[in-house]
C-alpha cells in the first residue's frame, strides 16, 4: 500500500522548491522514486496527477520517455552502461559481457536477489575516459572488465559505490 | 498575398498553411497525421514539400505562408522522401488488408498504393503486441498503429479526457492509456472519438467488425437522435440489410459539434434500429393479447376506436401526447391532428416533464422561452456557471466544450448538491441544499447589488421592475442563505463577485433547476442575474438552458403544448385562431387544453377515455409511476405509434409500428434553436412507416385529409403559419441549419437572441420578485433522505434506445449513488441492494458509494425498470405556472435489502 499522505507531502515539497510550474512533475517523480528506492510505483503516480491536476496519461508519459524514472521495482543498485560509439570502440562490448554474465541478467532486467538492475543509457558526455557506466547517480570511467567485476563484488559484499 | 505552387500563382491569406492553400485549390498534398478539426502538429512528415529558399523539406500542414512563397509539391525529392516514410511504417505494419476493418478508409493503403510501396517478407518486422478488446466499444491493435497522434490529440483538444499518451520513446513511441491498461479500466468515456480520426485499421469500432466493407456502406449525414446538442453525424449504413455499421462525427458544421465529436451514445448507440425487437407490424390487442394485423385494419380500427370514444364523451375526452423524439413535421401534424381533426385542446409532450419552467419562466422574463445564446460562443465565454446540469454525462459534446473553455482561462462556477465531473474543472462550487436554488441566487444578487456591481446602463434602458426586486432580495443576506443553503457566505459573496465583475459570463442550466415545485421561479431568479449585470444579447453571455431531447426545443415550436399553436402563438388569441381555422379550413379548440401529468390525473378520473401517444414512454418517466400504469389501464381507447413495445404501450389497444429517425426526411431543432436536417439512410425497416404517414392515414379516416409528398412539403405550410420559422426550408438548411427566429427567406437567423431588445411587445426585459420556498416535500424522520435523480452518461432516458444498442453491453443495470458515511451507518457494501421507500411507493436499488453525493441525499439514475424511481416521485403538487413535477427532492427511507 502507498501512503497517500507521504506521496502528497512529497508533492507539496516540489512545488515549494520548482521555480517553474513545468519543472513541478519532474521534480516530484524524482522525489517519490527517491523515496520507494528507484521507481515509482503506480499507485503513486495516480495520486501525483490527482493531486497536480494534470491527466495520468501525462503522467505515464514522463515516466516512461525518460529513463531515469521506472514504474517497475529496480535493483537497490541501476547500472547504466553507455552504448554510444566512443564506449563501443574502447572496450564497451567487453564491459556489457562481463556485466550480463556477473549479474546474471539482461538489459531491463534486475537480479533475483533485488540487487542490482542493468539498463542503458546514451552517451554520458565522459567519452574521454571511456569506456563508461553509472551505479545510481556515481560515474565509473576508464573500466575493464577486471574492474567491472571488482565493483560488482565489492556491492555484492555491501560496500557502497564509492 | 500570392504564393506559387508547382509554378503557378495562388491567392493566400496570412495565417494560412500550404495544405490550407493547396487544398483550396485542388492540389492534392497526402497526409495521414492532419485532421481539418485539430491543431496541426506535422508528426507523420508525409506532407513534406520543398520550399524555395529552405534547406530541408518542409511539413505543408504545419508551414505558415508567406508573400512570393515558392512550394514543390511533386518533385523526385519530394517523392523520394514520401517514399521512404511509407517504407519505415509498412515494414512494421501487418499486411492484413484483406480482413481489416479499415479496408477502403485507410489512408496508408491508398498511399502505399498510390506510390507503390512493397515490403520484401524478410525486411517485416511486426511488433507483436496484443489487442486490447476488453470492452464492447473499440478494438485497439497498436501493431497497426502509424504515431500519427490523432488519437491522443482528438481525446484531448475535443474530449478533453486525455485518455492517451504518447508512450515510451523513438521508434517504440505508441499511444496508450496510462499505466498501459485497457481501455475498460481507464477513465474513457468511449465517446470514440479516437476510431473515428485513426487514418489506419489501429482503433476501430468493435461492433462495426465483420458488418460491412467499407464500400459496401452508404453514407448519409444526419443529426443525432439523443440529446439536445443536436450533433451532426455521418451514418454509414448497409441499405440492402438496412443496417447501421458506423458512425462518425460529421464535418459539416463545426459550430455545433467540432467537426467531428460524437459521446458514446452518438457513436455506439444507433444500432437500437437493427435491435430484433423493433416492431414490424401493426398490432392490436385481442384477448389481452397483441396480434399482427394489416395496416388497413390496424388504421380503421385506431381510427373508429377514437372516433366511437369521441361520439360518446365528446372530444375533450380524447388526450394527444407528441414526441419530443420526433421530427418538426411530425409534431406539427401530431398537434395538427388533436386540433383539426380530433378537436381536442389536449396536446402535450415530455417537454412537460423537462423545460416547461424554462419555457414559462425565460417567456416571462425575456418574451421568449429559449436558449439565448449559442454552443459555440460559451468559448468566448470569461466565467460560467453551471447549476442543475451534469454537463459532461447528459449534454456531453457540449460538457467538453465547457471543460476547453476552462482550458482556455474561463473561470468556472459549479453550484450543484453532487460534485459532478465539472467541479474538478471549477473555481468555485457551490453546494447546495437540494431545492434551495431561489434562495442562492438572490443570495448571489443581493451581493452583486450590495457590492454595488450591477449593469446600470442595462437595467435602466433594457429592464423594469428592478427596483422592486432590489426590496425584494434586501432580506437574502449571505448569512441568511447560508442558513437556507448550507452553503458558506465567503463562498457566496465570492462567486458573486466573480460572475458580476466578467465583461461576460454565461449560465448554463439544466433539469437540475426546472424539475421543481418551484421550477418557474428558478428560471426567474437566473434571469434576474443575468439581466442585472448585463449578460444578456452578446457573445459569451446569456442564459443557457440545455435541452435534454434531440427535437424537444421544436415539438415545443411546432405547439405540441396545449396552450400554444407553432411558435409559441396563444391559442387564447382570437387572431391566431382565425388564421389557423383560415388555413386548415376547420374549427379548432380555442381553449387551452391539459397537461401531460393532467392527462393522467384526468385519465384517473375517468374524464379522459382515449390516449393518442407517439414515441413516449410515460409508464417510466412520468412522476408517482404506479397511478400511470393505473390510468392508462382504465383507458377506452389506447393509441400508440412506437418503433417497439414498451412499459406504456403495452396497454395500448393498437401499435402502429413506426419507423426510426435514419428512415425518414425531417428536421431536428437542438437547444441552440437550430432547426437542422434529418435525412433518410435507409427504407423503413418491415412494414413501418414514419409517423407523419401514419398521422396521415388516421386523418384521412377520422374525415380530414391531410396530404403531403414529403415532409419538405410539411415544413413549407409550417412556414407559412409560424413567424419565427417563416425563413426555413429544407433547401436552405442543407448545410448548416438555422437558427430561429429566422422570419424570411432573405433571413440569416438568430446565433444570439435579445441583442438590442427583447422579444415581449414593449421590447424591455422583466424582473420577477421571486421569494424561496420549501420544496413541498422535505426529509423528516420517518423519511430522512433527500432522492433526486438525473440522467447518466451511458443510458438515455426510459432506455427505449439505449438500451437496444451496443452500449447496454457495457451498462445496463440502474445504480443508486450513495455516501460512504451513510453506506456504512445502513450497512450496505458496494453493489448491495437497498429498498428505497417513499410516501409513493417502494423500489429496489442497487448501490454506488461514492462521495459524489453528500450524506443523507441519495441520488438515482433515471428510468430504468428494474428501480422504477418514478414510483417515489410526486405528482402533485406541480409548479403553478409550468406544470412541471417536482422531480428533483423527494423524502425517503432507505433500508438494506
Amino acid at each position: 500500500m502507498v501512503d497517500r499522505e507521504k506521496v502528497s507531502a512529497l508533492v507539496e515539497k516540489a512545488k515549494l522548491e520548482s521555480l517553474e510550474e513545468k519543472d513541478i512533475l519532474i521534480n516530484t517523480l524524482h522525489k517519490i522514486q527517491d523515496y520507494f528506492g528507484n521507481y515509482v510505483p503506480v499507485e503513486a503516480a495516480e495520486i501525483v496527477a490527482e493531486e497536480l491536476g494534470v491527466p495520468k496519461s501525462k503522467v505515464y508519459e514522463v515516466l516512461t520517455f525518460y529513463t531515469m524514472f521506472s514504474i517497475k521495482p529496480r535493483g537497490k543498485y541501476v547500472i547504466r552502461v553507455c552504448v554510444n560509439l566512443p564506449c563501443h570502440v574502447t572496450g564497451g562490448r567487453e564491459i556489457v559481457q562481463i556485466l550480463q554474465e556477473s549479474l546474471g541478467v539482461n538489459f531491463g532486467e534486475t537480479t533475483k536477489d533485488g540487487l542490482f538492475t542493468l539498463e542503458t543509457t546514451s552517451c554520458l558526455g565522459l567519452c574521454g575516459v571511456s569506456p563508461v557506466i553509472m551505479i545510481n547517480d556515481q560515474y565509473y570511467g576508464d573500466l575493464t572488465p577486471r574492474k567491472v567485476k571488482e565493483l560488482i563484488e565489492n556491492l555484492r559484499k555491501g560496500g557502497d559505490e564509492r | 498575398m500570392i504564393i506559387f505552387i508547382n509554378e503557378k500563382s495562388f491567392e493566400a491569406k496570412q495565417g494560412q498553411t500550404i495544405y490550407d492553400v493547396a487544398m483550396e485549390n485542388g492540389i492534392e498534398i497526402p497526409v495521414l497525421c492532419h485532421h481539418p478539426a485539430l491543431e496541426p502538429v506535422g508528426a507523420c512528415r508525409i506532407c513534406a514539400v520543398e520550399v524555395e529558399g529552405m534547406r530541408n523539406l518542409q511539413t505543408a500542414c504545419t508551414t505558415k505562408v508567406f508573400d512570393g512563397m515558392r512550394v514543390y509539391t511533386s518533385t523526385q525529392r519530394v517523392f523520394s522522401a514520401r517514399k521512404t516514410n511509407l517504407y519505415l511504417i509498412l515494414k512494421v505494419h501487418p499486411n492484413d488488408c484483406m480482413t481489416c476493418d479499415a479496408n477502403g478508409n485507410c489512408k496508408l493503403q491508398e498511399l502505399a498504393y498510390q506510390y507503390n510501396i512493397k515490403i520484401p517478407t524478410q525486411e517485416v518486422e511486426l511488433r507483436g503486441l496484443p489487442l486490447d478488446d476488453a470492452d464492447p466499444f473499440i478494438v485497439r491493435d497498436l501493431n497497426k498503429c502509424i504515431q500519427c497522434q490523432l488519437c491522443v490529440r482528438v481525446c484531448d483538444e475535443i474530449e478533453n479526457m486525455s485518455i492517451y499518451s504518447m508512450v515510451e520513446r523513438g521508434y517504440e513511441t505508441l499511444p496508450q492509456p496510462a499505466f498501459g491498461m485497457p481501455l475498460k479500466e481507464s477513465e474513457c468515456v468511449f465517446c470514440g472519438q479516437c476510431a473515428t480520426v485513426c487514418p489506419v485499421g489501429a482503433i476501430v469500432e468493435k461492433p462495426a467488425i465483420g458488418k460491412a466493407r467499407w464500400w459496401e456502406t452508404d453514407k448519409t449525414t444526419t443529426t443525432c437522435p439523443y440529446c439536445g446538442v443536436g450533433c451532426q453525424i455521418d451514418v454509414f449504413v448497409d441499405k440492402e440489410k438496412k443496417e447501421v455499421v458506423r458512425v462518425y462525427g460529421s464535418a459539416i458544421n463545426p459550430d455545433v459539434n467540432d467537426g467531428i465529436a460524437t459521446c458514446v451514445k452518438g457513436k455506439f448507440g444507433l444500432d437500437f434500429v437493427n435491435d430484433p425487437a423493433r416492431l414490424k407490424e401493426p398490432v392490436v390487442k385481442r384477448n389481452g393479447e397483441f396480434v399482427k394485423v394489416s395496416w388497413q385494419e390496424a388504421l380503421d380500427y385506431a381510427a373508429n376506436g377514437l372516433k366511437s370514444v369521441i361520439e360518446k364523451y365528446g372530444s375533450e375526452s380524447v388526450g394527444v401526447l407528441s414526441s419530443a423524439k420526433c421530427t418538426n413535421e411530425e409534431n406539427y401534424l401530431m398537434q395538427k391532428f388533436a386540433r383539426a381533426v380530433l378537436k381536442t385542446p389536449n396536446v402535450d409532450h415530455c417537454a412537460r416533464l423537462c423545460h416547461a419552467s424554462t419555457v414559462a419562466g425565460l417567456a416571462r422574463a425575456f418574451g421568449s422561452g429559449a436558449m439565448t445564446n449559442n454552443l459555440k460562443d460559451i468559448l468566448q465565454a470569461q466565467v460560467i456557471l453551471v447549476t442543475g446540469s451534469n454537463t459532461t454525462e447528459a449534454h456531453p459534446v457540449y460538457g467538453s466544450r465547457i471543460k476547453k473553455a476552462v482550458r482556455k482561462g474561463a473561470k468556472l462556477i459549479v453550484a450543484d448538491p453532487r460534485k459532478i465531473e465539472l467541479v474538478n474543472y471549477a473555481t468555485l462550487w457551490l453546494r447546495q441544499r437540494p431545492g434551495t436554488d431561489v434562495a442562492l441566487f438572490n443570495g448571489l444578487l443581493h451581493v452583486i447589488i450590495k457590492e454595488d456591481l450591477v449593469n446600470k446602463e442595462f437595467i435602466s434602458n433594457r429592464t423594469t421592475g428592478f427596483e422592486e426586486l432590489k426590496r425584494a432580495v434586501e432580506k437574502y443576506t449571505p448569512e441568511y442563505v447560508e442558513k437556507i443553503t448550507n452553503v458558506p457566505k465567503e463562498k457566496i459573496i465570492e462567486a458573486a463577485r466573480l460572475y458580476a465583475k466578467a465583461q461576460r459570463a454565461a449560465i448554463v442550466y439544466s433539469m437540475g433547476i426546472t424539475q421543481h415545485e418551484h421550477g418557474t421561479d428558478n428560471v426567474l431568479a437566473i434571469a434576474n442575474l443575468a439581466m442585472a449585470t448585463g449578460n444578456l444579447g452578446k457573445e459569451g453571455a446569456g442564459v443557457n438552458p440545455l435541452r435534454g431531447q434531440n427535437n424537444v426545443q421544436g415539438a415545443c415550436d411546432m405547439g405540441a403544448l396545449p396552450d400554444v399553436l407553432t411558435g409559441y402563438q396563444k391559442v387564447t388569441s382570437p387572431e391566431v385562431i382565425e388564421k389557423f381555422e383560415k388555413a386548415w379550413q376547420t374549427k379548432i379548440p380555442a381553449k387551452v387544453g391539459l397537461t401531460v401529468v393532467e392527462m393522467i390525473h384526468a385519465a384517473l378520473e375517468g374524464r379522459i377515455k382515449a390516449l393518442v401517444v407517439m414515441g413516449e414512454n410515460p409508464r417510466l418517466s412520468d412522476p408517482d409511476a404506479s397511478l400511470v400504469d393505473e390510468a392508462l389501464s382504465k383507458l377506452d381507447f389506447f393509441v400508440s405509434m412506437d418503433m417497439f413495445l414498451n412499459e406504456t404501450n403495452k396497454h395500448a389497444h393498437v401499435v402502429l409500428p413506426a419507423a426510426s429517425f435514419l428512415e425518414k426526411d425531417g428536421t431536428f431543432t437542438n437547444t441552440e434553436r437550430r432547426v437542422q436536417l434529418v435525412r433518410k439512410a435507409f427504407e423503413p425497416v418491415g412494414e413501418s412507416k414514419p409517423d407523419w404517414q401514419i398521422i396521415m392515414e388516421l386523418s384521412k379516416r377520422l374525415g380530414y385529409e391531410m396530404n403531403y409528398d414529403s415532409p419538405s412539403q410539411i415544413m413549407e405550410e409550417i412556414r407559412s403559419l409560424t413567424p419565427i420559422y417563416g425563413g426555413i426550408t429544407h433547401e436552405r438548411i442543407k448545410i448548416k441549419g438555422l437558427q430561429w427566429p429566422c422570419r424570411t427567406l432573405e433571413d440569416e437567423g438568430t446565433p444570439i437572441l435579445h441583442t438590442s431588445k427583447f422579444t415581449g411587445p414593449d421590447g424591455l426585459g422583466k424582473f420577477h420578485v421571486v421569494e424561496y420556498r420549501e420544496p413541498p416535500e422535505l426529509p423528516d424522520e420517518e423519511y430522512p433522505f433527500y432522492l433526486t435523480t438525473g440522467r447518466i452518461l451511458f443510458h438515455f432516458h426510459t432506455g427505449t434506445m439505449t438500451r437496444r444498442s451496443t452500449i447496454s453491453k457495457y451498462l445496463n443495470t440502474p445504480y443508486v449513488e450513495m455516501n460512504p458515511v451513510d453506506a456504512q451507518e445502513l450497512g450496505v457494501k458496494d453493489k448491495g441492494e437497498i429498498y428505497i421507500t417513499s410516501r409513493r411507493g417502494k423500489v429496489k436499488g442497487i448501490v454506488k458509494i461514492t462521495e459524489k453525493v453528500p450524506p443523507r441525499t441519495i441520488f438515482s439514475s433515471f428510468h430504468f425498470y428494474e428501480t422504477p424511481i418514478n414510483e417515489l416521485t410526486l405528482a402533485e403538487p406541480l409548479d403553478p405556472i409550468a406544470k412541471i413535477p417536482n422531480f428533483k427532492v423527494t423524502a425517503v427511507r432507505v433500508e438494506k435489502a
